[in-house]
């Protein structure tokens, strides 16, 4: 059945993709694209054009509400809520939804509002798990795993059968060909594991808005892919001029001042695959996140190098963020380009602000690998 | 009549249910026009709700992002619209197919609030088609009050109308200029429907010869002394230079309606006056739903609940109901509910009516035992709550009903947005105050107010508006894009006279760039 409706949303979504009307784009918000983590609590993005009018500034409006509270208190929810329920009206408000969604499902919308791909990833057949599973039952075996009730019924059966039960004194002796045992078989499994190596530069020139990008993004990545991957690692490295590995809450929080040699980072990120993840079982993530400074063009160049004879040769795909940031020149994004503008494995992309993320977030993933 | 417009017929199950309500709601007092039901699959709901209630209305995107966001909430689980209806003569309501029974009803009765509501108060006045949009008269009505208001068919025509433009000037033109009018929609005037407007300028009136200087009266001798020569001369001055300063004015008198104004005085081509025209008109039909937000919603829920509680519900069904009145009626995140707040001022004023809690005698009585237990038993609530239905708009109802005690009891507070600690807080629960932030976001529909101020501003037939600034500045970047808006109709120069942190600020957009200076028209 089509609607009537379906060629003004159409041209609505043409809009949204800059298609038509490019004048327009400057008012589309996505709303905020992460919630609260821990509550799985999620705004999901639904983006909204806003045909200016004249109207007030919203801060200094302020309003009346309604509950318990002390002067001073916050108050909770989205400015312009609705209840759940009501007449379609012609009220405004902030169209920015939020939800209770589990991030599986939060993964799902996503991969259905980007269109993004299953992964396809490169060495299932491969990768092969055993697994132990008890599935029968054995006359021998260890004590431990003596089968209780089984053993019973055959000593009862046993002792019935040779005429010495006697059921006011119902007492079993079982002997040892009454004994079965639990019996197991080795189950063969092609398992996917995937490691996302998370590269952040800490230098000085990434201020907290940088940062805060390079969070959300790497939120949207990492449960993009837990989405696709059973088993998933996550380790994260970040580096000034020296590189080391940190935990997750450091990853996000350190800030660091200094130069930044990119090359330390690759160097760990390769050190590390090579000791811990190897490539044959591991579908391998390396993102790598910066303002696009690097120290000199040797260092670029020692990058190249170990990008291309060590980490590309094992990595499903290797992605650089590069996060616009009033400091760095953006150099080395067109250096990649330049060494690897053809090499499908190397993907690209420059985040401006907090509204490119959906984007970029797009680039990474829209390609299936 | 394409397959799915056939089965928006209601059930006979439900027909039977509507008949049922229909009489309940009548031997409760509501007064309602006929009401036609639909039943509709969820897709078609959105698609209806998106165009504002009218399946029929001109095509364009805004409409689509609306669908897109409903059915979204929708297949997410967020929401769903369960009723929706529209002011027309006869009443359309929509029923959400697959809905339970016990939601048809309460969605029913709701209407019926809804409906009784369209028809008796005043401000939907201005949708009668056979009155001009004009309402003269605000008596109220007896039960045979049957007014054109085929809003329906209005709505249709307007999607003709420029679907017709489209096909001869191109989609693009067509959409551009709806935004261009779109982002102006709000200024109209709320009052303009009760107002007889004479022409503006009486056309080739003779020129009074000279001006006339009241005299006092006075005996012959005492003449001068009453009106001494000098002082006469004095106010004739004043009284000329007065009229002369009138005399380039145009408009006479600041005017709110921007939207007329510009339809009659700016160069624009017949198809540009067409659209504009529309979203005018459109403008003023969904004013009064702007206008009663609270009082409409309280008086449906107020009515639904009646229905409900005491006629409607068997006890398979009450438990449901109260769980989605509850749903209903929520105040999530301490924000105000308007269905909720309505429906509670409507109790109260039932409550204080009935007991008689109101009058001088109430006001000024200072014994909070005696007030606590006054009761005079006179049983005028439901006749006062059937009056004012009638008669308020919200911010006549706020401010007339809206009591100490009520806010207290229903902790009512403001809140503003810290700077400090960069989120919104509570401010004070002073009952002044959450009155005056209340009525303020209320007046107006919440829009600021912006008059056309003079029409050939500096003598070059540029447009000089003025913001009257009430304490709260305009969203500047915003502002700046309106001004291109009215340039683009306008067609020469357009300045904005407003307040930005406590300074006079003119902005201005000529077609190429913006201008901002602290100065006074």
């Amino acid at each position: 059945m089509s609607l009537k409706i379906d060629r003004d949303h159409s041209r609505f979504r043409a809009i949204v993709r800059g298609r038509i009307r490019k004048n327009l784009r400057q008012y589309i918000s996505h709303g905020e694209m992460i919630g609260r983590k821990g509550k799985d609590l999620v705004s999901i993005p639904i983006p909204h054009i806003e045909v200016p009018r004249f109207t007030f500034g919203s801060k200094q409006q302020g309003g009346v509400g309604q509950g318990d509270g002390q002067a001073g208190d916050p108050i909770g929810g989205q400015e312009g809520d609705e209840p759940g329920t009501g007449e379609a009206g012609q009220g405004e408000g902030q169209h920015i939804l939020e939800v209770d969604v589990t991030l599986d499902e939060l993964a799902d919308i996503l991969g259905e509002e980007l269109e993004l791909p299953d992964i396809e990833d490169k060495g299932k057949s491969k990768i092969i798990s055993a697994k132990d599973r008890y599935t029968g039952i054995r006359r021998v075996g260890p004590e431990s795993l003596r089968h209780f009730k089984r053993t019973y019924k055959e000593a009862l059966r046993r002792s019935i059968a040779a005429g010495v039960y006697n059921p006011r004194a119902p007492v079993i002796v079982p002997q040892s060909e009454d004994k079965r045992f639990r019996a197991w078989k080795e189950d063969q499994q092609p398992i996917a594991n995937a490691v996302i190596i998370y590269m952040m530069d800490v230098s000085g020139s990434m201020g907290d808005e940088q940062k805060e990008i390079v969070r959300i993004e790497s939120f949207w990545i990492d449960t993009w892919l837990r989405r696709q991957y059973d088993g998933i690692e996550s380790r994260y490295i970040i580096h000034d001029a020296v590189a080391r590995e940190v935990d997750r809450d450091t990853f996000f929080r350190t800030r660091e001042s200094g130069g930044t040699m990119i090359s330390s980072a690759y160097r760990a990120c390769a050190d590390l695959i090579q000791r811990e993840y190897p490539a044959e079982e591991w579908n391998i993530y390396p993102f790598h996140f910066s303002d696009g400074d690097n120290w000199s063009m040797d260092d670029t160049l020692t990058c190249v190098e170990i990008l291309k004879n060590e980490i590309l040769p094992v990595s499903n795909m290797f992605a650089y963020g590069q996060v616009e940031s009033p400091y760095g020149s953006g150099q080395f994004l067109k250096d990649l380009t330049e060494h690897f503008g053809g090499d499908e494995r190397v993907v690209t992309s420059e985040i401006a602000d907090r509204d490119a993320i959906m984007g970029s977030i797009k680039d990474f993933l829209g390609k299936g690998r | 009549m394409p397959p799915f417009g056939r089965k928006t017929s209601l059930p006979s199950y439900l027909r039977a249910e509507q008949e049922k309500i229909e009489g309940i709601a009548r031997s409760l007092g509501l007064d309602f026009f006929p009401t036609v039901f639909e039943i509709l699959s969820y897709d078609r709901l959105n698609e209806v709700a998106a165009y504002g209630g009218f399946p029929t209305r001109y095509p364009h995107w805004r409409f689509g992002m609306e669908y897109e966001r409903l059915s979204k909430s929708y297949e997410y689980g967020l929401s769903k619209i369960y009723e929706m209806v529209i002011n027309n003569n006869p009443s359309i309501a929509y029923l959400l197919e697959g809905n339970s029974l016990t939601d048809q009803k309460l969605v029913m009765c709701h209407v019926y609030g809804h409906v009784d509501f369209f028809k008796n108060n005043f401000a939907f006045r201005s949708t009668d088609l056979d009155a001009g949009a004009l309402v003269t008269d605000i008596a109220r009505r007896g039960e045979d009050y049957n007014p054109e208001r085929k809003w329906i068919d209005k709505m249709a025509n307007h999607g003709s109308a420029i679907r017709r433009l489209m096909s001869r000037h191109g989609v693009e033109p067509v959409e551009e200029l709806i935004d261009v009018c779109l982002s102006l929609e709000n200024l109209i005037d709320p009052y303009s429907p009760f107002i007889v407007r004479h022409a503006e300028e009486p056309v080739e009136e003779e020129e009074p010869s000279d001006v006339e200087v009241p005299r006092l009266r006075a005996k012959d001798y005492m003449e001068s002394f009453i009106n001494p020569a000098e002082y006469l001369e004095e106010q004739r001055n004043k009284l000329r230079a007065e009229r002369e300063k009138k005399k380039g004015k145009f408009p006479a008198s600041p005017r709110q309606d921007v939207l007329q104004f510009l339809l009659e005085h700016a160069p624009l081509e017949r198809w540009e006056r067409t659209i504009l025209s529309i979203i005018r008109e459109e403008a003023y039909y969904f004013l009064p739903q702007m206008q009663t937000k609270i009082m409409n919603e309280g008086w449906a829920s107020y009515m639904h609940s009646r229905m409900m509680t005491q006629h409607v519900c068997d006890w398979s069904d009450i438990i449901d109901y109260a769980d989605n009145n509850a749903g209903v009626m929520a105040t999530s995140g301490k924000r105000l509910n308007p269905y909720k707040l309505g429906v509670e001022l409507y109790r109260n004023i039932e409550e204080r009516w009935n007991k008689g809690r109101f009058g001088r005698d109430w006001d000024e009585c200072r014994d909070l035992e005696a007030k606590r237990n006054w009761d005079l038993r006179l049983g005028l609530g439901q006749e006062k709550i059937f009056e004012v239905r009638a008669l308020y708009t919200d911010v006549t109802f706020i401010d007339e009903f809206l009591t100490p005690e009520f806010a207290m009891e229903h902790g009512l507070f403001t809140f503003e947005w810290s700077d400090r600690n960069d989120r919104f807080e509570i401010q004070t629960r002073e009952f002044k105050k959450v009155k005056e932030k209340l009525l303020q976001q209320l007046t107006n529909s919440g829009n600021p107010f912006i008059f056309v101020e003079d029409g050939n501003y500096k003598n070059r037939g540029e447009l000089l508006l003025r913001h009257d600034h009430r304490g709260i500045d305009l969203r500047i970047d915003y502002a700046q894009r309106c001004l291109e808006s009215l340039t683009r109709l306008w067609k020469r120069p357009v300045t904005l006279a407003t307040k930005v942190e406590d300074k006079p600020m003119l902005m201005s957009y000529d077609g190429e760039k913006h201008q901002r200076e602290n100065a006074e028209p």
